[in-house]
């Protein structure tokens, strides 16, 4: 009976992580560091986000090529 | 209307992506295994996916407040584009070794080439492989139509396009009989996830306080913006060099 539970969380997991923790991590940084900045009537809201989420983008790219080049 | 058109683009996009790759394992089942159980388990499947949006769907809208639906689907929609977005580019510039339908294919007729089906015509392990696989890819399906659907107030849309592309993509698969290799799985997965990551800045930027100007029009600014990333990044990493291309499944 306690399969179904545990096959969805591992589904849930798989769906949302992965083999890219850095990117799961990284967007709830990224849209609580939004949250902050525009929560005071900042324009850096709008260009925080933007420029966060190409880093990320980056960041997780250049892992992926490292891991590759490892291998 | 932009935000209309972008969300039906992209629900379609990816939802004929995931068909293609549970089609696939409905082929191998039905032709290994029986066609009879291979179907069953993928009505039976795609039933308990339609449960899932009926009763999410209303449920997610009624009761829980629309800035926090915003920022938790607009994480969900950036932490899913970004995967594919990734995915996509490491296999465009040689990084990750491409998705092949036919490897896959070849692999799970193998795999469940065993003993004889019975004679009511009735398998367990044709209808559980099918019910499994359609159920899985489903259900990235449902998620993607569910967030955008909801976050916009436009499920119906949402759920039109994937039902659109679900039933073209099958009608392709049977018509020509083969797993769709011709289908161009990466550059669609690339565009998906642009669209992705734009709804998911679009979305969580909003919940979390953002005003974006020029309202949904901005939509196409940030995809601009993502594609033009991509496309430096595809060219750097291309330019980097990285050994042969593999295909495998």
């Amino acid at each position: 009976m306690t399969r179904w539970p545990r096959a969805f969380a591992l589904f849930c997991y798989e769906f949302a992580v992965g083999d890219t923790p850095e990117l799961a991590i990284g967007v709830g940084l990224v849209i609580v560091a939004t949250w902050a900045l525009a929560g005071k009537h900042s324009p850096l809201g709008f260009w925080f986000i933007q420029a966060a989420v190409t880093l990320l983008l980056a960041v997780s790219l250049w892992r992926g090529a490292v891991t590759k080049a490892r291998t | 209307m932009t935000a209309t058109l972008l969300i039906a683009l992209a629900v379609f996009g990816a939802s004929a992506v995931e068909t293609v790759e549970a089609l696939t394992i409905v082929f191998a089942a039905g032709l290994t295994r029986g066609w009879r159980s291979a179907l069953e388990g993928a009505a039976a499947a795609f039933g308990c996916l339609l449960v899932v949006v009926a009763v999410f769907g209303p449920t997610l809208v009624n009761y829980v407040p629309i800035n926090v639906l915003r920022v938790v689907v607009g994480s969900l929609l950036l932490v899913l584009g970004l995967q594919w977005l990734r995915k996509a580019i490491l296999r465009a510039t040689g990084y990750r070794p491409k998705h092949d339908e036919d490897a896959i294919y070849h692999r799970e007729v193998e795999r469940l080439s065993g003993p004889p089906r019975t004679q009511s015509g009735r398998d367990a392990i044709g209808f559980t492989i099918s019910f499994k696989g359609v159920l899985l890819e489903g259900m990235e399906i449902v998620m993607i139509v569910l967030t955008l659907g909801l976050s916009s107030g436009h499920l119906l849309v949402a759920s039109s396009a994937a039902l659109a592309a679900v039933i073209l993509v099958a009608a392709v698969g049977v018509l020509v009989s083969r797993q769709l290799r011709e289908v161009p799985e990466n550059a669609m997965k690339l565009a998906v996830g642009l669209m992705l990551v734009s709804f998911g800045s679009f979305w969580g930027g909003q919940g979390a306080g953002v005003s974006w100007p020029g309202g949904d029009l901005s939509l196409l600014g940030l995809l601009a913006g993502y594609a033009v990333v991509t496309w430096l990044a595809i060219r750097f990493l291309g330019q980097a060099g990285s050994g042969p291309v593999q295909v495998v499944g």
